[in-house]
């Protein structure tokens, strides 16, 4: 297969994002692979990104079309914190994202999960998928990897799970995704946001189940072999 | 792909997140009107509980289908328009029949501009007595009958009530009536939900019932037995 590489095609997460809500918070989850056609421009990128102290994004699609948004309303934020004298609510950060996803449907190719925690509503999910519609849900999916986890999510999915059955759901989904999507890949990066505060994650490979057709990895053949004949001179 | 603004810089092209068929009905007291709780993502039935039937003032319920985000933005246009209604602070209340004039001028003025919202609406309601229930497209044409439908619901709903509706149905008759064409929609609509909401809007107010689903019949002796008879066909 003699693929061209094009290094100068528009730089695109694939990407598979996940945010679920539990008894107390929310978990956001997403894989780490950036693409630039069939090349993978970077292997661990971080696609959980910060708004405020209780709200972060989970992005996919155009790496700079997220990455702009995310930035503007990051500083519309701080502006409306300064100026409400306390934490701005997940609500407000959604429809910020809302706001502009819609007015330039036109331009953006992104969609967008914003989760967080405050002390009105607790922990919110709220999806913002391409055309700028929001969307309050209990738990949301998204990005190309999503495609695989629509069934999976419709089975595994509880309401009321405590904090560690949340993320294991979702170090499972992502994990899954990444075995199907060729889109997504590279390690699973968790972001748990509750009352206490916020708690990243980072999961290789090795840390995640195997799944069919997977298997072990090791470093090299000669492991598996055993130690080697001794030459028969 | 060409991504930079031209001449031409806003310009919808395509919907996103869709909701599939709305239908509404006259009957003694107000208006019936019946939507399922879907939003597409093209082929995908991606979400699942999403409310496309919103009461509006006092007097007015609005049911739409088509692209969801620009529903959710008319949803505040007319925030704002009953906003500054009631700032009059004049005993006088925007009626149904306005409401829908004022929706057919925005969704028309769009189309002018080549920057449609990609709706069609339902729009009923019941102002001192008087029974109103009118329809707007995404193009802007408008009209007003004893019961109208949107999408597929125009070829699959509206035969139904041309046949069966009449004046004065109760409320019992009328939710059956499109409870049946939610079923008839449900078999034969790939975007179709089995999740519904039915709502009304009397004298008394707007009330938006909590989602429910609908029994499906499959026991013909034919679907048991489709290729009886003729192997090999479907």
């Amino acid at each position: 297969m003699d693929q061209k590489m094009d290094f100068n095609a528009p730089h695109s997460m694939g990407t598979t994002i996940i945010g679920v809500t539990y008894n107390g918070g929310v978990v956001l989850g997403a894989d780490s692979r950036t693409s630039t056609g069939v090349y993978v421009a970077n292997r661990a990128s971080d696609k959980i990104t910060k708004l405020t102290d209780n709200v972060y994004v989970c992005r996919s699609g155009s790496a700079a079309d997220s990455q702009v948004v995310s930035d503007y309303v990051t500083y519309f934020l701080h502006q409306h914190t300064i100026q409400l004298g306390q934490p701005a609510t997940v609500k407000v950060a959604a429809n910020l994202v809302r706001l502009l996803s819609y007015n330039n449907k036109n331009f953006l190719e992104t969609g967008l999960i914003v989760g967080g925690w405050d002390k009105y509503e607790g922990g919110q999910i709220y999806g913002v998928p391409l055309g700028g519609t929001i969307v309050q849900q209990p738990f949301a999916i998204g990005g190309s990897g999503s495609s695989y986890l629509y069934g999976f999510f419709d089975q595994a999915w509880k309401e009321g799970m405590t904090k560690e059955e949340a993320e294991d759901l979702v170090k499972k989904a992502v994990s899954l995704a990444i075995a199907r999507d060729g889109a997504s890949g590279g390690v699973v990066r968790t972001v748990i946001i509750n009352s206490e505060g916020v708690t990243r994650n980072f999961y290789p490979g090795d840390q995640l189940p195997l799944w069919h057709e997977e298997l072990e990895p090791h470093n090299s053949l000669l492991d598996i072999l055993g130690a080697p004949e001794p030459m028969n001179i | 792909m060409d991504h930079h603004p031209s001449a031409e810089t806003q310009r919808t092209l395509y919907p996103y997140v869709t909701g599939s068929s709305v239908v509404a009905l006259k009957y003694k007291d107000g208006i019936l009107m019946a939507a399922d709780t879907g939003g597409s993502y093209g082929s995908t039935l991606r979400y699942k509980s999403i409310e496309r039937m919103k009461p509006i003032g006092k007097h007015s319920l609005l049911g739409a289908s088509g692209e969801i985000s620009d529903f959710q933005e008319i949803l505040r246009y007319l925030d704002e328009l009953i906003l500054y209604d009631n700032m009059w602070d004049d005993g006088n209340s925007l009626g149904p029949k306005e409401v829908h004039n004022y929706l057919t001028r925005i969704m028309y003025n769009r189309r002018n501009k080549f920057n449609p919202l990609w709706n069609s609406l339902i729009l009923g309601g019941v102002k001192k007595g008087q029974k109103y229930l009118g329809m707007v497209s995404m193009i802007g044409v408008n009209f007003e009958d004893n019961h109208v439908a949107t999408g597929l619901g125009n070829h699959l709903a509206r035969p139904i009530l041309r046949d069966e509706w009449h004046e004065n149905l109760t409320f019992e008759e009328g939710v059956q009536l499109l409870e049946k064409c939610m079923r008839v929609l449900l078999y034969r609509d790939r975007s179709a939900v089995n999740k519904i909401q039915i709502s009304k809007i009397t004298e008394e107010g707007a009330t938006v019932f909590p989602p429910f689903s609908l029994k499906t019949y499959w026991e013909f002796s034919a679907f048991k037995n489709p290729t009886v008879g003729a192997e090999g066909s479907w």
